[in-house]
């Protein structure tokens, strides 16, 4: 090989490490899409905050569905039409079925009727999380377990360890199958894990999730579980109260009124 | 020394080419999952993995199983394995091999691989396996390739090959245990959920593997007149008989657990795969013929003059391999899932396209076998 031939691909190969670096954001001069740290207020302190939600079985009865409208609407949930690669972020469940460790002997016929609202508990020790060899999902300063869906490498090994069954995995693409676009929040690609955030792109704004405004009957009550004199703590304390699977100790952030 | 792998007679090239057409027909389904997605799996929301899982956790067994070789050859110097001692490391690396190809075709985004080591998280049990079962693959290929080399040359291998060697042994075990912790970690995953999971992993493991490495003699001796001789054979034919007792025992403490203790969560599993659960049973008759299986091909081979006759040997281990493959190939991955979280029952059904790609990673696996045991008995048998 020429010397001449042999610079020129040594400079090609360092031209090529460049160009992905760059892409890859490794170089922050280069990245293609920079990150204004200014538009972040100061993080709380972790261990402060912790988002939970308590849902009234008792007002959250007939067919509505509001709120899972609204969420799937918002965050650009996909239809596929079908349970195999159903995607969901809130749904209703049977009382047996989002209960079924619960004593369900001798209930009023009634409440084992009620359909409950399901969704991601936020866990204070989330089984998920730690499974999750990327780091992709995570539980946030705030107690929020997020997942980023740009390093999700799909192995659904959180999906395993999720004993709620609250995640999703896009198996099809879900962009075609996103029914009305929604600019709230971004779309997310084929490959990856999803499920509910806790709406914290509302949160960030200071508003509540889309689940708790869009609902008729104030069945749904989110605050902070950190903060005694939160109008959720009045209500945990004043209320009989239900957490779903306690006995496996992850501590849900959701709880039930029945 | 892998150009000896490129000679060989009209029946080598006849076998490599099935292994290619095999290995091509995974690869165009490969190419379809990668367009279209994993869509075009049986997998689902409730039953998220399927047979690419379930083959990584039997293989995981399969190249442990090297051990049962390396153990007693290297530490209690049983001479009668100075022959096939290299055929086990050889599957061993062929195995690792097919358990990264099958978690590759398993994920989401494989293009992002590289984010396990990229972001390397020591609280996921992916990541330690990441770890062991690719330290594994080249623990044995490159001390089966330094012995074969210095034999090549009629010289004692490096002693750092020895070392190589010994961290092999322990290592064995650990991509084993950590695979089973994989499973056992999980909450809300009952069949899972069980401490003598890993214990099982290994003895199954023992067993399947050691009576996989029995089949290979007979296949050597057949085809390629290279013998390891009855000895090498009977001690291993009680090794898997001892680690299939041992097998079946474990099986047996979690029915007892299981059903004595009368916990419904507990017992679900179990009974959606032996006995069916509100009408679902599409895996019963499976796994009963995996337990009947299992009981006789262990009682053949727990019998002396019985194991010493080729002909019910051979049909012993085919049996415990088919026993074990159903049980850990199939029934311990899928009836995981089964009931899901919210106690449905959802049963799951292997694609067209997922049992070709299957195919093709295992055609791909049995390719890379024979061209290092090609290479091998070329070495040994001086061609």
């Amino acid at each position: 090989m020429s010397q001449n031939r042999r610079e020129f691909l040594k400079k090609a190969g360092l031209g090529a490490l460049a160009g992905l670096g760059a892409a890859a954001g490794l170089i922050p001069a280069f990245a293609l899409e920079p990150t204004d740290s200014s538009s972040f207020t100061d993080a709380p302190v972790p261990g402060k905050v912790r988002w939970g939600m308590l849902i009234d079985t008792r007002k959250c009865l007939g067919n509505c569905t509001e709120c899972i409208v609204r969420c799937h609407h918002d965050h650009n949930v996909p239809d596929f039409g079908k349970s195999k690669s159903e995607v969901k972020w809130i749904w209703k469940s049977g009382y047996e079925h989002a209960f079924p460790t619960a004593s369900t002997q001798f209930q009023n016929p009634e409440v084992l009727e009620r359909q409950v609202l399901t969704l991601c508990n936020h866990c204070a020790e989330p089984p998920c999380t730690k499974a999750c060899p990327t780091e992709a999902t995570f539980k946030r300063w705030d107690g929020i377990v997020s997942i980023d869906y740009h390093r999700c490498i799909g192995c659904r090994f959180c999906m395993a360890a999720c004993p709620y069954g609250s995640r999703s995995f896009n198996w099809e693409d879900p962009r075609p199958k996103v029914k009305e676009l929604s600019t709230a929040y971004p779309t997310r690609m084929r490959g990856v894990v999803e499920k509910c955030n806790f709406c914290s792109e509302r949160l960030v704004k200071g508003e509540l999730p889309a689940c708790v405004v869009s609902c008729a009957e104030n069945a749904l009550t989110f605050g902070d579980l950190n903060k005694p004199d939160s109008e959720i703590r009045k209500m945990l304390a004043a209320n009989e109260t239900m957490q779903r699977k306690p006995e496996l100790g992850t501590l849900p952030s959701v709880f039930y009124i029945i | 020394m892998i150009e000896k792998a490129l000679k060989g007679g009209r029946g080598y090239w006849t076998w490599v080419a099935i292994l290619l057409v095999v290995i091509g027909l995974g690869v165009s389904a490969y190419a379809r999952q990668m367009t279209l997605g994993l869509g075009v799996t049986g997998m689902g929301r409730d039953i998220s993995w399927g047979v690419y899982i379930a083959q990584f956790t039997f293989l995981v067994g399969v190249a442990a199983s090297a051990v049962m070789l390396v153990l007693p050859y290297y530490l209690h110097n049983q001479k009668a394995f100075s022959k096939i001692v290299i055929v086990g490391e050889f599957l061993a690396v062929s195995a690792a091999l097919m358990c990264m190809l099958f978690i590759l075709a398993d994920m989401g985004r494989p293009d992002r691989v590289l984010n396990v080591l990229l972001y390397p998280s020591p609280h996921s049990m992916v990541f330690w396996d990441v770890m062991v079962l690719n330290g594994y693959l080249f623990l044995n290929l490159i001390s089966g390739w330094a012995v074969l080399g210095a034999e090549r040359k009629g010289v004692a291998p490096a002693p750092w090959v020895k070392a190589l060697i010994y961290i092999s042994i322990p290592w064995a075990f650990s991509i084993h245990t950590v695979t089973a912790f994989l499973f056992a970690g999980l909450p809300g995953r009952h069949l899972w959920l069980t401490a003598v999971l890993a214990p099982r992993f290994l003895a199954s493991a023992f067993a399947a593997g050691t009576a996989i490495l029995i089949l290979i003699t007979f296949i050597l001796k057949k085809v390629a007149k290279f013998d390891a001789g009855p000895e090498a054979r009977l001690k291993l034919s009680v090794l898997a008989s001892y680690a299939g007792l041992a097998n079946l025992f474990f099986l047996g403490t979690e029915f007892f657990t299981a059903f004595y203790s009368n916990i419904p969560a507990h017992m679900h599993s179990l009974q959606y795969l032996f006995f069916g659960l509100e009408g679902h049973a599409p895996l019963v008759p499976w796994m009963w013929f995996s337990l009947i299986t299992g009981i006789i091909s262990v009682g053949v081979l727990l019998s002396p003059p019985l194991r010493r006759k080729n002909g019910a040997l051979i049909a012993a281990c085919i049996g415990l391999v088919v026993s074990i493959w159903i049980d850990k190939g199939m029934g311990l991955v899928f009836g995981g899932f089964v009931p899901t979280p919210l106690e449905e029952i959802v049963d799951y059904m292997p694609t067209a396209t997922e049992i070709s790609v299957t195919l093709g990673i295992w055609a791909i696996g049995l390719l890379v076998l024979t061209m290092l045991l090609k290479t091998a008995i070329a070495v040994k048998t001086q061609e």
